[in-house]
């Protein structure tokens, strides 16, 4: 798994590539909530993920809930179609906020 | 008649060896059927049993020996896996809520989903788990699943 964080219109994108699984998913918790933790609105970019399991899930539905009770703006962006068919099968499709790309200026 | 196997693997109970075991598991299931969403099934079912007996089995002991096997049994893909830990409660494997929000528990839904038959048996002498799956050789998809699926 390769990841990289950048800025872009006042999100902080973490995007992630590669697979996404057991052995990856402490890191990827901690890049997520270290950013949805700081307040920071956070897109998590997931183009080129190639595979995704039931823990990277889990590390998406944490920052989700972080998110949530932070008050902070949280989505996936650009989803590749291995992890939109496991959101799927999870039925945590309809659940996040999908971009195809960065929306407008996050603004507090 | 027995069915030779077409896969015996054994390995530890570590997350970093699961990559290896998708892809091993990747070619061992294009062998039998090409169509990349029955394939993609059977990694992510099988990574998923993976994942729970690492996790709740050995529960984090990754010196752990997890053994792979599988095998054609007539229109099936028969998949065993088989593991060492002490014997596991198998009335509490239940998959969560998909309406409970929340990490976790999705491996059980995955697997149940995703194969046709599943069911679990504590091993004869007090330690030890086995999964027994099997999915019907060129079945209807039973999922989304699609496209690249590793590597």
């Amino acid at each position: 798994m390769q990841h990289e964080t950048t800025q872009q219109d006042g999100f902080v994108v973490v995007s992630l590539s590669g697979e996404v699984d057991l052995s990856a998913a402490p890191e990827v918790r901690r890049l997520i909530l270290e950013q949805v933790t700081a307040g920071a609105a956070t897109l998590v970019k997931l183009a080129g993920v190639t595979y995704i399991d039931s823990s990277g899930i889990a590390c998406l539905v944490e920052g989700h809930q972080a998110a949530k009770r932070k008050g902070s703006r949280f989505g996936l962006l650009q989803i590749s179609e291995p992890v939109l068919s496991v959101l799927a099968l999870a039925r945590l499709d309809k659940v996040f906020a999908l971009y195809n790309a960065v929306p407008g200026p996050a603004g507090g | 008649m027995t069915q030779p196997l077409l896969l015996d693997l054994r390995f530890k109970a570590d997350p970093a060896w699961l990559g290896t075991v998708r892809e091993r598991v990747r070619s061992t299931a294009m062998g039998l059927v090409h169509d990349a969403r029955w394939v993609a099934d059977v990694v992510l079912a099988v990574n998923e049993a993976c994942v729970n007996v690492i996790q709740h089995a050995y529960q984090g002991n990754a010196t752990g020996e997890i053994v792979l096997r599988m095998k054609q049994a007539g229109v099936f893909l028969e998949i065993a896996l088989l593991d060492f830990a002490p014997p596991v409660a198998i009335e509490e494997i239940q998959p969560r809520a998909l309406e409970d929000i929340r990490p976790g528990g999705l491996g059980t839904h995955f697997i149940r989903t995703l194969m046709d038959r599943c069911e679990y048996a504590n091993l004869a002498g007090g330690t030890g788990n086995l999964l027994r799956m099997q999915k019907r050789l060129c079945a209807p998809p039973t999922s989304t699943l699609v496209g690249n699926t590793g590597n």
